[in-house]
């Protein structure tokens, strides 16, 4: 596998004018002449599609909720970055780049970052123009409010719903779009195949959900903006149908995929409760703000936690770094959490959760200020949990949240596929081992609004624009591969096997495996057990999984078991490359790999790249390639919290 | 409140495909958790009648945190259930009794047809924010975000509207099966930003049309949607809407 970065000569700040300048361009006449497919209509592909769609492509945007305004991306609480430095506390374009490198630690291309810092200045006036209700201050301006990993206050919002706001911004933009005969929307599609021809992306094979049939597209490029693959671990924050078929399948056609085993652990979320639970609810973190962590100093001491009196008390995030004490990053605040209750020290009713308490901040502001701060999600994890947190304590837990992995690709977001692109939170390419609040939806908005429009066009003009088909055995054959694994799945049932089970209880089980050998802590032993004890599920999943129904109508049992069944492969070489990297760095502790303190301890000698994994055949495991990260403009250096 | 077990009667509509005719059918749950959420009890359900060899009920769902806008059904006659400014996923088990019998019904308008057991199209939505719900300005040509100031009392009552998840409890909710409060809360969120100045008229008036031609019926002050809306929006929307349309029709050039 060739992996050439392609990034742009020159100093940093002109590398994306250099790319631009050098790209070629597709005359505004011909622009009619291509076809795009744009998969997912989260942030990234929604303004991707749009955009495309304004310059004058032919656009074809699938998703498979029922409208494109329900992506993932809507779930975004708290805001996205952008270094206006409208607060005059000495932002910069440059600042924003470090700080986001750095919280990445030092696991991310330079030269991308920067160009996404560039950018994130043009993403708010787009929105604000878009009509987007962001906050305001008295006099009329923007107003903006600072975020974890940041000392100056950048983060643009609208309520506790900024990404829900963009969502439906970018959403807007597509269907005017769709009215002006540019894109064209296929809901309630799954991407079941990516096509290639002659070495090139060239389509995809769909599910239409509703009436089950397989159905052909061609375009001259196709543009993944999947979303992530935490649902790999059964129970995150993730929606119901997030998952990582689309990119598996590109996988699988000869696309990398980049540092999978980087995925983010949010230490907010309202704990685990029942085996019958199908999500977790994240409490934004912001909370950490007034709210403090502690747990019973004593082991199974299960007294109320208002009777649990000062001394018995273990405030154990202030103890250990007394200079960030509740407001240590995510990857912290999670681990510690998990290590107290690892001692026996956990809450409630599962003993896995730890309380973030608000009783000292009423005692010091008034609960009417705390409320005003923090009312709405006082009021969600009421709901959920029935229990008041101007009262008691909040229980949290850590959650699977983010996935920084993905598939890797070049300056131009280009797969290793040639006109294969993916965009947003679906690549690699720009938040390392570890993303900052406030940036997903940045990097969602910056690839589909400013970036994938040049540089596709750019491919585009070098590619040309020669007729299409989908009479291509290349599609006959997707086809065939596609309708083989879908009548697998149902061949249990349909065979009158006994002792069968359902997708949800494999997936349950996988999640488990995967969450207590590589989530926030791992270690050599673990992760081997994990491989060998995930083709043995795969196995029976296969043998013994059953799905009601039949392929040819709408059937959301066999959804689920499709993504499950790519979750299945895709957690050995999640696990492979966990174990490949022998270093603790970003969101993960290895536990080989420690200071003294026990604290999380990075190897740039030996770790300074990026894991790329190739597919290799069913047989074989995936191979690993290496793209060396260079750092020309940044130092990488430990990160301390003490 | 500790969680406690509870049994149920359910009544859930069935219906195999869009020209197919549903039926009720009943299902009995035993040992429900009553920290469970409304999905996950379906899910529960489900679960049991896939292991039975019978089919499970078909039900729009993505986010189950409230935002997403995906599910909904009509519970006991009440969109999204009984519980008030809350989605069918965020809405849990306590709020029901032990042997209570809860009807499950599709959100049901003309409008939206059904696909198959809970799962309506609401594709109609999406013809009608095409229709104008958006403003016109392509990628890279927007001014500074500065450069236009919004008063906070402005961008406040916007983003109350903006706030709408595009669910369709409101139609459902309907005598009329109206999409005035959808309709309304976007028509009102663009008109009170400086940004959709422009479009104004235009977009209150092919919104407008477009509802009707999509089959929604009109709207005759029932409140019924204001008091089902997961998300609280106020009908100040509509009148907001109705204001934006006459003075587009009476008084726009635009109304062509």
């Amino acid at each position: 596998m060739k992996l050439d970065p392609k990034i742009p000569d020159g100093p940093l700040a002109e590398k994306w004018d250099r790319c631009r300048f050098a790209n070629r361009l597709v005359n505004p006449a011909n622009k009619r002449k291509y076809d795009i497919l744009v998969v997912g209509t989260g942030l990234a592909g929604a303004s991707a599609a749009a955009t495309l769609g304004e310059l004058g492509y032919n656009v074809k945007s699938f998703c498979i909720q029922d409208s494109p305004r329900r992506a993932h991306s809507i779930a975004a609480q708290g805001g996205i970055n952008a270094a206006k430095n409208y607060q005059n506390d000495g932002d910069s374009i440059f600042r924003l780049f470090y700080d986001t490198i750095k919280g990445g630690d030092f696991r991310a291309r330079e030269a991308n970052v920067y160009r996404l810092a560039q950018v994130s200045n043009n993403i708010i006036d787009q929105c604000v123009a878009q009509g987007i209700p962001f906050a305001r201050e008295y006099g009329g301006t923007l107003a903006n409010r600072s975020f974890g990993g940041a000392q100056v206050s950048r983060t643009f919002y609208a309520r506790g719903q900024t990404g829900q706001q963009l969502l439906f911004g970018a959403y807007s933009a597509l269907m005017r779009q769709v009215a002006a005969g540019k894109v064209t929307i296929f809901p309630r599609r799954e991407m079941m195949d990516l096509v290639l021809i002659d070495g090139l992306a060239r389509g995809i094979v769909c599910r239409n959900l509703v009436t089950g049939e397989l159905e052909r597209y061609c375009g001259h490029a196709v543009v993944l903006a999947t979303g992530g693959y935490g649902n790999a671990y059964f129970l995150s924050t993730n929606a119901m149908a997030s998952n990582v078929t689309a990119a598996w399948r590109a996988y699988k056609k000869g696309a990398g995929f980049a540092n999978p085993s980087f995925v983010q652990i949010h230490p907010t979320c309202i704990p685990v409760h029942g085996d019958y639970q199908s999500k977790l609810t994240l409490m934004s973190e912001s909370l950490r703000n007034d709210g403090r962590v502690w747990v019973p100093k004593k082991k199974g001491d299960n007294r109320p936690p208002q009777d649990i009196p000062e001394e018995d008390r273990d405030y154990y995030l202030e103890r250990k770094y007394p200079s960030f004490g509740n407001l240590v990053p995510r990857d912290v605040a999670s681990r510690n959490a998990k290590e107290v209750c690892d001692q026996g020290k956990g809450v409630g009713e599962t003993g896995l959760a730890v309380y973030l308490d608000f009783r000292d901040a009423i005692q010091r502001d008034g609960l009417d200020v705390i409320l005003r701060k923090y009312g709405n999600l006082f009021h969600m994890y009421e709901k959920i949990t029935d229990q008041d947190p101007s009262i008691q304590p909040m229980m949290i837990y850590p959650a699977v949240h983010y996935a920084m992995g993905g598939l890797w690709v070049d300056y131009n977001l280009m797969s290793t596929i040639p006109g294969l692109f993916v965009l947003g939170e679906a690549n690699f390419s720009d938040h390392g081992a570890n993303r900052l609040g406030a940036s997903a939806l940045m990097q969602g908005l910056a690839d589909g609004y400013f970036i994938a429009p040049y540089t596709i066009g750019n491919y585009l003009a070098e590619t040309g624009s020669g007729p299409l088909t989908v009479d291509h055995d290349a599609y006959s054959e997707s086809e065939r591969e596609v309708k083989r694994r879908l009548e697998a799945l149902l061949a249990n049932r349909t065979a009158g096997k006994q002792g069968l089970r359902t997708a949800a209880d494999f997936h349950r089980r996988l999640g488990r495996i995967l969450w207590d050998y590589c989530g926030m802590a791992r270690n050599r032993e673990g992760l081997e057990k994990a491989l060998s004890l995930i083709p043995e599920l795969r196995q029976e999943f296969w043998d013994r999984v059953t799905v009601p129904g039949s392929g040819g109508e709408l059937n959301q049992s066999l959804e689920r078991a499709g993504r499950v069944a790519d979750f299945m492969e895709f957690a050995e070489v999640l696990v492979r490359d966990a174990l490949a990297r022998g270093e603790s760095c970003g969101c993960h502790l290895r536990e080989e790999s420690q200071t003294e303190e026990s604290e999380a301890l990075r190897d740039d000698e030996q770790y300074s790249h990026v894991s790329v994994w190739a597919y290799n055949g069913e047989e074989k495991p995936a191979e690993m390639h290496k793209e060396p990260l260079v750092f020309e403009n940044v130092t990488p250096s430990q990160r301390s919290y003490k | 409140m500790a969680a406690r077990k509870i049994s149920l009667n359910l009544k859930i509509w069935r219906q195999e495909s869009p020209d197919k005719k549903g039926a009720f059918e009943q299902y009995r749950l035993e040992k429900i958790n009553s920290d469970m959420s409304f999905l996950e009890m379906i899910d529960v359900l489900n679960e049991r009648l896939t292991l039975e060899g019978r089919e499970p009920v078909a039900f729009d769902h993505d986010c189950r945190e409230g935002i997403c806008g995906m599910c909904g059904a009509v519970v006991d006659g009440i969109a999204h259930g009984p519980e008030k400014a809350t989605t069918l996923c965020q809405l849990h088990m306590r709020h029901f009794r032990d042997g209570q019998t809860i009807t499950i019904e599709p959100f049901k308008a003309r409008a939206f047809p059904i696909i198959r057991d809970l799962v309506v199209d609401r594709s109609a939505f999406d013809r009608i924010i095409q229709a104008g719900g958006f403003i016109s300005v392509n990628t890279g040509s927007a001014p500074d975000g500065n450069a236009i100031p919004v008063s906070q009392t402005k961008a406040e009552l916007a983003m109350d509207a903006a706030a709408c998840i595009g669910c369709g409890a409101c139609v459902a909710a309907c005598p009329n099966a109206s999409a005035m409060l959808f309709v309304g809360a976007k028509i009102s969120q663009l008109a009170l930003l400086p940004q959709g100045g422009p479009e104004r008229e235009k977009r209150a008036v092919a919104m407008v049309r477009t509802m009707d031609r999509e089959g929604f019926g009109n709207c005759s002050n029932e409140r019924e949607c204001e008091a089902v809306c997961p998300k609280s929006i106020s009908i100040r929307n509509i009148a907001r809407l109705n204001r934006e349309f006459f003075r587009a029709s009476l008084f726009s050039d635009e109304n062509g």
